[in-house]
């Protein structure tokens, strides 16, 4: 053997290598796609109905949507009207920056003014929020207008969901999909009544 | 290296023609030339063996008895604390080993920084360790959620959250880490498959590098001095002493009196008062009901608090995993020449001590809740931590220090 490289055979061996790594790359597919959510958690992950004629103002009913809780909080015009005066005290007032969808991008973040739906999660690191209706001075803050207190970091929320300057929390509270089926019934996980549950 | 001619027979020499075993036994115990200043900083490698190796054997008898099953798994936790014979000690062995493992691995690691074992030529060897570290951490966290109660629950979520605050591939990464859309059966399932066969696989072979590395290079000690430097008419280094049997008895001599508190734990404090075994973690996973302070268990806690000086959560997340980047690159970091602090003069000194301090009250400060002094504390503590690296990489470009001897002191 010489020196000399045979240049026919480093092309074969590249062109092989390089077939060899497409082929690599392939079957790594199915090795990452098996981690997404299965057939069945997305099924699991449906719709979920909720009835809301029992509701008072300041109650709240609890739902599970993908394992996670949904807060469907009744509110009066008392609660309602403390909304539009905390503007200064608030992150992200006008929703800019938070996730929820159109018809909930407004002063009460809902369809129905009265009618919070909300995912109970805290934006910041996940916990679940507990709602205190009643607008009397509270621990966490004297000027208390009612809203949802984290107790895992602090973070405070007005009655919409609307997160307090100061909370670690950095959004608004995230408002899932919903539609109304009838005045007192909704599916959440949709906005779009056809094709529904 | 002394001729690597082996002259045996019979049995042995029967396997020496197949599988070098006399040879290997003696590059790596017999005729391994270690230093002869080791101190009580070196106990903590072969600790770590141990624990790794109580962690395995105790992992293997736990799996005959568990199921990844949401619906099952706190259950039969409990029926291998009540029902399984000896289940309440092969349990709580793995989770004060658990505890055990980081206790040993950050004084392992302490022991580096003191007497500048990362430098070069051990740079890999560093490497390796701070990777086995990671790989810890995940082994660990992925370990705590099995027991499927209330804080394995709410801290797999908290911590699997910070992947879904990554831009635009957060909310897919989330679901690809739990196989749902929240900690459910699947994401049990997979980190039980994880914790038990892939990490510990990864775990082990780097434990191999880990020490393949070392062996190649040699050990350093707590003068900082390359003992190869000094060898004598054989190529043996003149301040070195073979592994076996003089750091063997050592090391049992060390193995003996980590059982006496390790075992001490075991029997007595199990749950070492909320530390090892947290209180919340005694009542079942429940999505709906958040515990009143969700908190990583110690080992975790300095980072945690480092994640949580942040206001923005993917903000806090740079800032956590750039702290355990930033001990990656220590090698490099560390321009000085000298390695040990027996040799370093008071700003090294100081700065390590501040360093060490600012990490072990950010870890007091990731277990409380935080009032404004808390958070305060924590900023500063944390511009500590990262200003140890800066302060080293600009002082060491010319490090004034103490004489280096030629040999080992006693």
């Amino acid at each position: 053997m010489t020196d000399k490289v045979n240049e026919s055979r480093r092309n074969l061996l590249i062109a092989t290598s390089a077939v060899g790594a497409i082929g690599v790359g392939f079957a790594a597919v199915p090795f990452i796609k098996s981690w997404m959510p299965s057939e069945r958690a997305k099924a699991a992950g449906g719709l979920v109905k909720a009835n809301v004629s029992k509701l008072e103002s300041g109650q709240k009913l609890q739902v599970k949507w993908r394992g996670q809780p949904i807060f469907i909080v009744k509110r009066d015009k008392v609660l309602l009207d403390t909304l539009p005066e905390l503007d200064g005290r608030l992150k992200d007032p006008k929703s800019e920056d938070s996730i929820q969808p159109e018809f909930a991008k407004n002063l009460h973040r809902s369809q129905k003014e009265e009618l919070l739906v909300m995912v109970g999660i805290c934006t910041h690191l996940g916990c679940s929020p507990k709602v205190y209706p009643e607008i009397v001075p509270q621990a966490f803050d004297a000027d208390w207008k009612g809203g949802f207190f984290c107790p895992c970091h602090g973070s405070t929320f007005d009655i919409s969901g609307r997160v307090f300057k100061g909370s670690p929390a950095g959004t608004n509270m995230v408002i899932p999909p919903y539609v109304y089926v009838d005045e007192n019934n909704l599916i959440i996980g949709t906005d779009k009544l056809e094709g529904g549950a | 290296m002394a001729s690597n001619e082996v002259k045996t027979t019979g049995l042995l020499g029967w396997f020496d023609k197949r599988l070098p075993v006399t040879s290997m036994w003696n590059d790596h115990m017999a005729k391994y030339y270690a230093p002869k200043n080791f101190n009580f900083w070196y106990f903590f490698g072969s600790l770590a063996l141990l624990v790794l190796v109580n962690q395995l054997l105790t992992g293997v008898w736990l799996t005959m008895h568990y199921k990844p099953d949401a619906a099952q798994a706190f259950g039969l936790v409990e029926y291998i604390m009540r029902d399984v014979p000896w289940g309440w000690l092969i349990r709580y062995l793995h989770t004060t080993g658990a505890s055990a493992f980081f206790v040993v691995v950050y004084l392992h690691m302490f022991r580096g920084l003191m007497y500048g074992s990362y430098k070069k030529p051990r740079e890999l060897i560093w490497t390796f360790g701070m990777i086995i570290y990671v790989a810890l951490m995940a082994e660990a966290f992925m370990g705590y959620v099995l027991p499927w109660g209330n804080m394995s629950f709410w801290g797999a979520k908290v911590i699997t959250q910070l992947f879904g605050t990554i831009p635009y591939i957060g909310d897919t990464l989330l679901e690809g880490i739990r196989g749902d859309y929240n900690i459910s059966d699947a994401t049990l399932n997979r980190f039980f498959a994880l914790h038990v066969v892939a990490v510990p696989i990864v775990l082990l072979i780097l434990v191999f590098l880990h020490i393949a590395a070392l062996h190649s290079v040699g050990s350093n000690n707590p003068d900082g001095i390359e003992i190869k430097k000094n060898k004598d008419e054989n190529g043996i280094p003149k301040d070195g002493i073979p592994f076996h049997p003089y750091y063997s008895v050592k090391d049992i001599f060390g193995i003996g009196m980590f059982l006496i508190i390790f075992l001490g734990i075991v029997f007595l404090k199990p749950d070492m008062g909320g530390l090892f075994l947290e209180h919340d973690n005694f009542n079942i996973a429940n999505p709906g009901s958040t515990p009143e302070h969700i908190k990583p268990v110690w080992y975790f806690t300095p980072f945690f608090a480092i994640l949580k000086v942040v206001p923005n959560p993917f903000g806090g997340m740079i800032v956590m995993f750039s702290a355990i980047i930033a001990l990656f690159l220590l090698p490099w970091v560390d321009r000085s020449e000298v390695k040990s602090i027996r040799y370093r003069l008071m700003p090294f000194k100081l700065a390590l001590t501040a360093f060490v301090t600012s990490f072990v009250v950010l870890g007091y400060l990731g277990m409380v809740s935080w009032g404004a002094g808390e958070k305060l504390l924590a900023q500063v503590l944390t511009g500590v931590y990262f200003l140890y690296f800066v302060f080293l990489f600009v002082y060491t470009k010319n490090e004034k220090h103490k004489p280096i001897p030629e040999r080992l002191t006693h």
